[in-house]
């Protein structure tokens, strides 16, 4: 459907003008010059069209031509999503670098899922079923752990006249459907959507159940909903990348998407090399088995940075379909913001708050508002669940700058990373005072029931600690610690086991990357005893120093370091010592 | 022939518009020829139907609207490589100024190059070591990695970066880095300190330099970095060479860079700079890097000076988002007399943990690096409450601390410009200050490397 050819009037950066394309649509992808640059639509001024373009315009003069495809951006969705890495604009980077070599080209045409591989398709419909748009009518095993699930496309209710089992590739016919207005439709593995439009779903679901991912801080204090969105704002070297690729090899999901938006190229080629390493504690499987990867790395063009958060989403919302749990990380909408600032300015439009253009907020809103838990659209009632997790990086740390004030109007997590922290080393450097997850009520009951029942009350404890800690540190730098009694003290030494020993994690140590919500609870049972054994023996006379010397404190700092298999051992072990040293006290004190 | 335009219509600052042009593309270099004969260079911002906004590279003294002719070039600002450039000193455009002849290029390459593929990328893992204990033991540098230097007016990063490009290896091999530099908009006294300190050393013999003084023109400095990156390139990835890629002042090139951005009458972003500040320096640190199959490797040390000595500029704010960790020089420790006063705390190699190890460096190397700087920051707390309740009101672990951040300092960091410490000494090092304090203190490291090396 190549209709309306224009010409190139004015060339500004990624900005492209063009005349004659008056019978062009809003948001039209086009094709730019000889070099078939792929642009978009966004702007029409009676005849003439601003053209945001996906890649390097250098080169580029008036008078070349301009070629309107017809039909808005969108990705193909098939089997063969997996385990890739696509670019902004869902071109896959493997098969270009196989196509030019090491460095990217422009103008580069492949298409984004292999048009040589087969298939095994096995059909679970048959003929003269009825189906209406979002119906799985068989399935494809697209890796080891992804069963692929084949769905009729939006728009195509009918009934099944024909669907064939075999290897297919993803544009050949594997059947057809007869339309409800009589039309026959053939029927591929391969759909296509656009990006900027949310996949359909029949209904959104409240989140109550968490997304476990190994992370203390995060699964005990500001725990994250399947289905929830939650912001990650930090500035440089606070480790919001670190925390991503834990959440990324470790959260509780089948399906990971993760965008690298305007980050550093290193980081994509960690994922790429370091996925395929790590084994699925569930599975068993590598992680890359069920990992999808967009990259737009910050020397890749601008204006494919806008447009890589929705590609992503809408491979997200794909497998969501299928009704996997699926989590997408985005790092970090600050560049994607930035891009939008940057084609803003280009179209000299009028700016709000820091040069970001006024509809930053609601491109933003609508981006979030994406994910959820959902029964999917079809007749099957199958639940799919879309979590999103977005890095933020506000410049020079500071959150009072629009791109985080807005993400935080809409998210329900914030995980705020603390550069004094990071400097300190304490990794995580979520910080415990200014953080907060809205799920705490809705999953209450699902952590009491499916951990302990004295999870809240430990949680609780927890907090109040680390708060009577931020209160108490004001005194001590006041006047000393000399000052405090030894009840007071006693909260300190408490705080700093839970900062030191729960808290912190070792993103890098073969054990404490990982922390089952078992772990997490006997570790925390550990440390409440301490405290409240040690507030008893306070009471009883004995001196707070003896008590902060206890040896038995080594063994719980070092209890994250245990294996899974004895946690279970080492936690009677160590709170037997712990009950006996707080006792032998108390027994030299009655001599 | 290409076609010479007599139509300037306007010259404002840094921009030129020419009416009346036709085929010029964006981005495209062009030459303007004055009356006296004089030839400047300009490049293509924004072209529109038949008029071209064009940036100056000179200065615009002498461009006579009647008399000048502008002549477009028809490709962007090239650089013609070869590896005969190694040992020579150029200017801020690439042409030659030393008494050496003209260059013979073997190719003419675009100096904006071309992004990487990230799946084409090789991971950066291999340990250089610089010989400077603050940055092999606790931010180390590996091959192809871009570590920035934040420092202030008034501090010594020439040392520290002319010690780097001394002292840098690889162990176990005996391959030299060869070293681009690039000087932009600094000093003749600065930029002569690098030229003698390479040339004592005999460094030259394998340096590229490209020399952009405070007094060339400023607008120049938009292509400096991105010249010496071509040349760098060419010697990784054409060549196979270890480059090492010094540029300093990353301050001044952002300042040109918002030169141009105002004199467009751009939309502002933070402090003036313009909103696509970002992606423009990503650009350029992103060129940094190992590629699968290539035997050479880019390692990028930009050197900025932080205004007002402010972290959160946008200028060191936007270059720590996208370098790979930084290394903070202080005033404080300046003036306490440390060389270098590298601040380790907020200091930071992201890729650290791959480059040390076993077989890399040694196996408690990641242990100790943390404990280090748990036990530094802790004692620096400590003698923050020194301060102000005086050292009765501390306990005697904080007491220890302030002791052991008090000899880190003068011994860990304070090594002097001429020392080269092997990783062993640094390692070593660590762990005799590390046994200031008690065992039991040392949460971070496992068992067995305490057995090992505590109070050895």
């Amino acid at each position: 459907m190549e209709n309306s050819v224009g010409i190139i009037k004015k060339v500004s950066g990624p900005l492209v003008v063009a005349g004659g394309m008056r019978s062009a649509n809003m948001f039209d992808v086009v094709h730019v010059s000889k070099h078939r640059l792929i642009g978009e639509i966004i702007e029409m001024h009676g005849d003439l069209a601003s053209i945001q373009v996906y890649e390097e315009t250098s080169g580029l003069g008036p008078g070349e031509e301009v070629l309107s495809l017809g039909s808005p951006l969108s990705v193909e969705l098939g089997p063969g999503l997996m385990s890739n890495i696509y670019d902004g604009i869902q071109r896959p980077l493997d098969a270009i670098k196989a196509k030019i070599g090491t460095n990217l080209e422009r103008g580069i045409q492949v298409p984004s899922l292999d048009r040589e591989s087969k298939w095994k398709f096995v059909p679970s419909k048959k003929l003269g079923d009825k189906v209406v748009g979002g119906d799985v009518i068989g399935t494809v095993q697209e890796t080891e752990i992804i069963v692929h699930k084949i769905m009729v496309p939006h728009g195509c209710d009918g009934e099944i006249t024909g669907l064939e089992e075999g290897e297919f590739t993803v544009t050949e016919k594997i059947g057809t459907v007869k339309k409800t207005d009589g039309k026959i439709q053939n029927l591929t593995l391969m759909q296509e959507w656009p990006v900027r439009k949310g996949r359909p779903y029949k209904e959104k679901l409240p989140p109550d159940i968490p997304l476990i991912s190994g992370q203390r801080i995060i699964d005990t204090l500001f725990p994250i909903a399947k289905g929830g969105v939650a912001a990650i704002p930090g500035p440089f070297g606070s480790g919001k990348t670190v925390v991503q690729h834990q959440l990324a090899k470790w959260a509780d999901a089948d399906i990971i998407v993760y965008i690298g938006c305007g980050e550093r190229g290193n980081e994509m080629t960690d994922v790429l090399l370091e996925f395929p390493e790590i084994l699925d504690p569930k599975t068993g499987k590598s992680l890359m088995e069920r990992t999808v990867l967009i990259a737009n790395t910050s020397d890749m063009p601008v204006a494919a940075r806008e447009a890589s958060v929705y590609t992503g989403i809408t491979i997200a919302e794909y497998y969501r379909d299928m009704g996997y749990s699926v989590a997408l990380l985005a790092d970090s909408t600050s560049r994607w913001a930035e891009a939008l600032r940057e084609m803003s300015g280009r179209l000299e439009e009028m700016p709000g708050e820091e040069g970001y253009p006024a509809y930053l907020a609601s491109r933003l809103a609508s981006f979030y508002e994406r994910a959820g838990r959902v029964i999917t659209a079809g007749t099957e009632e199958r639940q799919g669940v879309l979590s999103v997790i977005g890095a933020v990086s506000p410049p020079g740390g500071d959150i009072s700058e629009p791109v985080s004030q807005a993400t935080l109007r809409i998210v329900k997590v914030f995980w705020s990373l603390d550069s004094a922290l990071a400097y300190r080393r304490h990794f995580p450097a979520i910080n415990w005072l200014n953080s907060y997850s809205l799920y705490l009520d809705s999953m209450q009951d699902w952590f009491e029931k499916n951990i302990a029942k004295d999870w809240t009350d430990l949680r609780l404890k927890i907090m109040y600690l680390l708060q009577e800690e931020a209160e108490l540190d004001e005194i001590v730098k006041l006047v000393g610690i000399d000052a405090l009694g030894p009840n007071d003290r006693m909260k300190l030494e408490a705080s700093r086991s839970i900062r030191e020993d729960y808290l912190h994690q070792d993103a890098f140590h073969e054990i404490d990357t990982f922390s089952s919500t078992k772990r997490q609870y006997l570790m925390l049972n550990l440390i409440a005893a301490y405290y409240d054994l040690s507030v008893k023996a306070l009471e009883r006379g004995i001196k707070i120093n003896q008590l902060i010397d206890l040896p038995v404190r080594e063994r719980i700092g070092r209890f994250k370091y245990v294996t899974e298999d004895e946690i279970q051992k080492e936690f009677e072990s160590v709170n037997a010592q712990l009950q006996k040293e707080i006792g032998d006290f108390s027994s030299v004190e009655e001599e | 022939m290409p076609k010479e335009y007599r139509t300037i219509q306007e010259v404002a600052g840094p921009l030129m518009l020419v009416r009346d042009v036709e085929g010029v593309t964006y981005n495209e270099l062009g030459e303007i020829k004055l009356a006296n004969g004089e030839t400047r260079r300009c490049r293509v911002l924004e072209i529109s139907g038949s008029d071209a906004l064009v940036q100056l590279f000179e200065n615009s003294a002498g461009i006579n609207l009647d008399e000048g002719r502008v002549i477009f070039l028809g490709h962007g600002i090239e650089l013609g490589v070869s590896e005969d450039m190694l040992g020579r000193v150029f200017d801020g455009m690439g042409n030659p100024i030393d008494s050496g002849l003209a260059i013979i290029p073997e190719k003419r390459l675009d100096i904006n190059g071309v992004p990487m593929n990230p799946t084409a990328r090789d991971y950066p893992e291999e340990f250089i070591q610089t010989g400077i204990s603050a940055i092999d033991g606790l931010n180390t540098l590996v091959r192809g990695q871009k570590l920035p230097v934040f420092s202030a007016s008034g501090l010594p990063h020439a040392n520290l970066a002319a010690q780097i490009a001394r002292q840098s290896k690889v162990l176990g091999t005996d391959t030299e880095f060869a070293v681009v530099f690039a000087a932009v908009g600094i000093t003749f006294e600065e930029s002569n300190f690098f030229v003698e300190d390479f040339t004592r050393t005999g460094a030259i013999e394998h340096s590229v330099l490209f020399i952009n003084l405070a007094n060339d023109p400023a607008i120049e400095r938009i292509a400096t970095p991105r010249i010496a990156l071509t040349a760098a390139e060419y010697l990784a990835f054409d060549l196979g060479m270890h480059v090492l890629v010094i540029i300093t002042d990353i301050t001044n090139y952002a300042d040109a860079l918002r030169e141009v951005s105002a004199a467009r009458k751009e939309v502002p972003g933070r402090r003036g700079y313009p909103g696509y500040m970002y992606t423009d320096l990503a650009c350029m640190y992103e060129r940094a890097g190992r590629l699968q199959g290539k035997d050479g490797s880019i390692t990028f040390i930009p050197i900025l000076t932080m205004p007002e000595d402010d972290k959160t500029h946008p200028i060191p704010d936007l270059t720590g988002y996208i370098t790979e960790g930084q290394i903070i020089l202080s005033r404080e420790l300046y003036r306490k007399n440390l060389s270098p006063p590298i601040d380790v705390l907020p200091s930071l190699s992201r890729l650290k943990d791959k480059g040390i190890g076993k077989n890399k460096t040694r196996e408690d190397h990641a242990n100790t690096m943390n404990q280090l700087f748990a036990a530094y920051a802790r004692g620096k707390e400590a003698k923050e409450l020194m301060v102000i309740l005086g050292e009765a009101a501390l306990t005697d672990i904080d007491k220890l601390y302030a002791k052991f951040s008090d000899e880190f300092e003068k011994q860990y960091v304070s090594q002097g410009y001429n020392t080269n410490r092997s990783i062993e000494e640094t390692l070593n090092l660590g762990w005799k200050l590390l046994s200031i304090l008690p065992r039991s203190e040392l949460k971070r490291i496992k068992d067995e490397y305490i057995d090992l090396y505590y109070g050895k």
